[in-house]
């Protein structure tokens, strides 16, 4: 036998298998268990859910309950978490649902319905911390050149995303219906998708990541609108320098003006914002939207300022610039002309751009799954879906994905919204109708259940789940 | 340290073996007494599998030509015996063949210790398979291993010439030299359809075109049997016209083969368009493209898992 060195540079020599692998730094042998994590030899495949749910600081529930990748199984270790996941399911859904599993919570029988939903209707939508413009309210959000979605609503200090739904799934092209639910799935399971915005950016989102926009990874969500931030620090400011501007696309504050500056005796300072005044200290539209200084286009920030008023303003007058993010700031003095002139930002002054950039929390995107339980996948449930909805208006069935809580909406049908970080890993699959395929639990009574007209001639016991571990999926990796 | 192979009964009965690299999933179908004996016998023929392969890796990793010496061990020779008819044809080491040949192997120690209706043994998407006449298998047959999700069926009956299936493409655990998303072959046996798959999914391909990202195989894999060779990392979106031009090209060598009698029927897939070779009767993917049949999802009675 020849003898081997244990590394070659910085390969690994794994040794858990007689194939000897060679393995670069950050790659996988041929079994894709072991890798080489930073010079270490690691096995990587048992404790992927578990780690994620710990390093997010996250509950951990039961799921794993041996060395190896989840097979498949419904029910796993002592104290069950009976999720949806794998279950399967029948389409149309004509039949009961796969799993009905009674059991008792304190005493009372519960009834819990498993079954995976197939939402041809279903979408996500996002939530990008960001100041930056992405693009136009309405404009449409591409993956791969095809519409998969638009640009919503900018809401306090975020960007929102729709994507999917119907008329991306089954109504557009067959390209774009492919694209679509491909984009859904990986948003789903928490994998990164980059989005392109017509007559915007490109921007890559993934669930509980920031997004990087343009190629930037945006760090920051906002501390507030500029209004909002001068009336945090005002009184830090105040005594300090003799005019702030937070400049912000939305809301751009001034300190002399506004009521907080007023407060605590602020002296008028001539200056000029260009862009339409609110109220008293509060100018909207400074500039165009854009990736620079407070997610307006404008690198300079003294592009918003018009000529200061002579009857007002005085050489020497200091004024800090400063954004929403505290990222961005300038500091300048008046010369003898009126005209502000860069100069260092006073050491009793940076503590308070560093209290910006410190109050402001990590920019992220959030992915919420949006689905409805339609007639048919309600159908296996009970005999009589109406009352399935009706139930779960009156809370006597709580519905959860995968084990996740979920957001019913008020209204008609059961439509729900779920944070996919909040699933097991990989719990959204697909049909190639195209649509999603995801986890939905109803939990309720057994007493209820038998009123809403279940199939109680298909309830089975809970350990019976347990003992045969019923199985649904191939080898455990797809259905 | 060396881990032992792995042996254990899955909570519905099947059985599953690991050792290093190979992960194998295996039911047996008839009297329950021929079951144990079967996995009994699976498990004694896999105990060694893996180490007499090993003894042999720096030949079975080196081209095979018409002068290739012979490997010993019964493994290595049905790897070396399923890629000969290719080695005149194309660039390829028995490597092409080995998940395919482990699985035949172990399906073989099987049946010869045991009566049975019908078996399988999945290695990580190579399947060898046993059928009596009458009996069958449905395979769903995915294009991504690394999402989930069908985009054909097949029905393999006891009737037809079928006992292997396996599916090659640039996203499983292996390189590709070409672009197919997923190649399913149908043949003979395990280890031809392996080869077979290897070969058509890297003809699947539109050489030159700026769309393909490529970069030597060793660059990620010291020990890869490709060596220097450029094998796929990444494939942008292609336009329908270059998406069927790349599938044409595969097609051609599938049909080629099938006329051959080499393989019976194969499925070439590539950024959301199939191309199928042969008997649609027993590869059948056009329906489940368009919808999921109404038991689609409760169907499965095998499942590939990944490319080999």
């Amino acid at each position: 036998m020849l003898e081997v060195a244990d590394r070659i540079d910085d390969k690994i020599r794994c040794d858990a298998c007689p194939v000897n692998c060679f393995i670069k730094p950050g790659m996988t042998g041929a079994c894709d268990r072991y890798a080489n994590h930073a010079g270490e030899l690691v096995r990587i495949d048992p404790h992927v859910l578990l780690e994620r749910t710990v390093s997010e600081g996250g509950k951990i529930v039961p799921f794993l309950d041996r060395p190896r990748e989840w097979n498949g199984d419904i029910v796993n270790g002592p104290s069950p978490v009976i999720t949806a996941i794998g279950a399967g399911t029948t389409y149309p859904d004509y039949k009961p649902a796969p799993f009905i599993v009674s059991s008792k919570i304190d005493g009372v029988d519960m009834v819990t319905v498993v079954t995976e939903g197939i939402y041809s209707y279903c979408g996500v939508k996002v939530k990008i911390d960001t100041d930056r413009h992405l693009g136009a309210e309405c404009a449409v959000v591409r993956a791969q050149g095809e519409p998969v979605g638009h640009v919503t609503t900018g809401e306090y200090g975020s960007q929102m995303l729709s994507l999917g739904g119907v008329n991306h799934l089954t109504h557009g092209g067959k390209k774009e219906g492919r694209v679509t639910c491909e984009t859904l799935l990986d948003l789903c399971n928490g994998k990164a998708v980059e989005l392109t915005v017509d007559g915007g950016v490109s921007v890559v989102v993934q669930a509980g990541r920031a997004p990087i926009i343009n190629g930037h990874a945006e760090e920051r969500m906002r501390v507030g609108c500029g209004s909002a931030t001068i009336g945090m620090f005002a009184k830090q400011w105040y005594g300090k320098v003799d005019e702030v501007v937070v400049v912000d696309d939305h809301i751009t504050g001034v300190l002399s003006e506004h009521q907080a500056g007023k407060v605590l005796g602020a002296r008028d300072t001539g200056v000029k914002i260009k862009g339409r005044r609110s109220t008293p200290g509060r100018y909207f539209h400074v500039a165009e939207p854009g990736s620079g200084w407070g997610g307006a286009a404008i690198t300079d920030p003294l592009d918003i300022l018009g000529p200061f008023n002579p009857k007002e303003a005085w050489p020497g007058l200091t004024m800090l610039m400063v954004s929403t993010t505290g990222e961005q700031h300038a500091y300048y003095e008046l010369d003898d002309q009126l005209r502000p002139i860069k100069t260092r930002l006073p050491e009793n002054l940076v503590e308070s751009v560093e209290r910006i950039r410190e109050n402001c929390e990590p920019a992220l995107c959030s992915v919420l799954f949006m689905g409805g339980a339609g007639g048919s996948l309600r159908a296996g449930v009970t005999e009589n879906p109406v009352r399935l909805t009706r139930s779960v208006r009156q809370a006597l069935t709580t519905v959860t994905a995968g084990g996740a809580p979920v957001t019913v909406w008020p209204g008609g049908g059961i439509t729900f919204m779920v944070d996919v970080t909040l699933l097991p890993e990989n719990a959204f699959g697909y049909v190639p109708t195209p649509a999603l395929v995801a986890p939905i639990e109803f939990t309720m009574r057994l007493d209820d259940y038998a009123a809403l007209g279940g199939h109680v001639d298909y309830i089975r016991p809970v350990e019976e789940i347990i003992g045969e571990r019923a199985n649904r999926l191939g080898d455990g990796t797809l259905r | 340290m060396r881990e032992p192979p792995q042996h254990r009964r899955l909570s519905d009965g099947r059985l599953h073996l690991n050792d290093g690299p190979i992960d194998l999933i295996i039911e047996a179908f008839g009297a329950e007494v021929e079951i144990e004996r079967a996995y009994q016998a699976a498990g004694l023929r896999f105990q060694t599998l893996l180490d007499e392969l090993c003894s042999e890796l720096p030949l079975l990793r080196t081209q095979a030509t018409a002068n290739s010496l012979h490997p010993k061990g019964s493994v290595a020779r049905r790897m070396a015996d399923a890629v000969a008819p290719f080695a005149p044809e194309a660039y390829i080491t028995p490597m092409a063949a080995v998940a395919g040949s482990v699985a035949e192997e172990i399906l073989e120690a099987m049946t010869k210790a045991a009566t049975l209706n019908r078996a399988y043994v999945n290695n990580g998407g190579d399947i060898a398979l046993h059928l009596l006449p009458g009996e069958r298998f449905r395979v769903a047959i995915i294009d991504r291993p690394d999402q989930a999700g069908a985009f054909g069926r097949a029905e393999i009956t006891g009737d037809s010439d079928v006992r292997g299936v396996a599916t090659s493409g640039r996203h499983g655990r292996s390189f590709s030299l070409g672009i197919a998303d997923a190649v399913t072959v149908l043949a003979a046996s395990a280890s031809a359809a392996d080869a077979a798959a290897t070969i058509v999914a890297n003809a699947v391909d539109l050489p030159g075109h700026p769309a393909i990202r490529r970069a030597p195989a060793n660059a990620f894999d010291l020990q890869s049997d490709l060596g220097e060779k450029l094998v796929t990392r990444d494939v942008a979106s292609l336009n329908a016209d270059e998406v069927d031009a790349a599938l044409a090209r595969g097609w051609r060598e599938a049909e080629r083969l099938r006329q051959a009698g080499r393989i019976v029927a194969a499925a070439l897939h590539l950024q959301g368009e199939t191309f199928v070779c042969g008997a649609l009767s027993t590869l059948s993917c056009a329906p489940a493209k368009l919808s999921p049949p109404e038991d689609f999802p409760s169907c499965p009675a095998l499942i590939f898992a990944s490319a080999s």
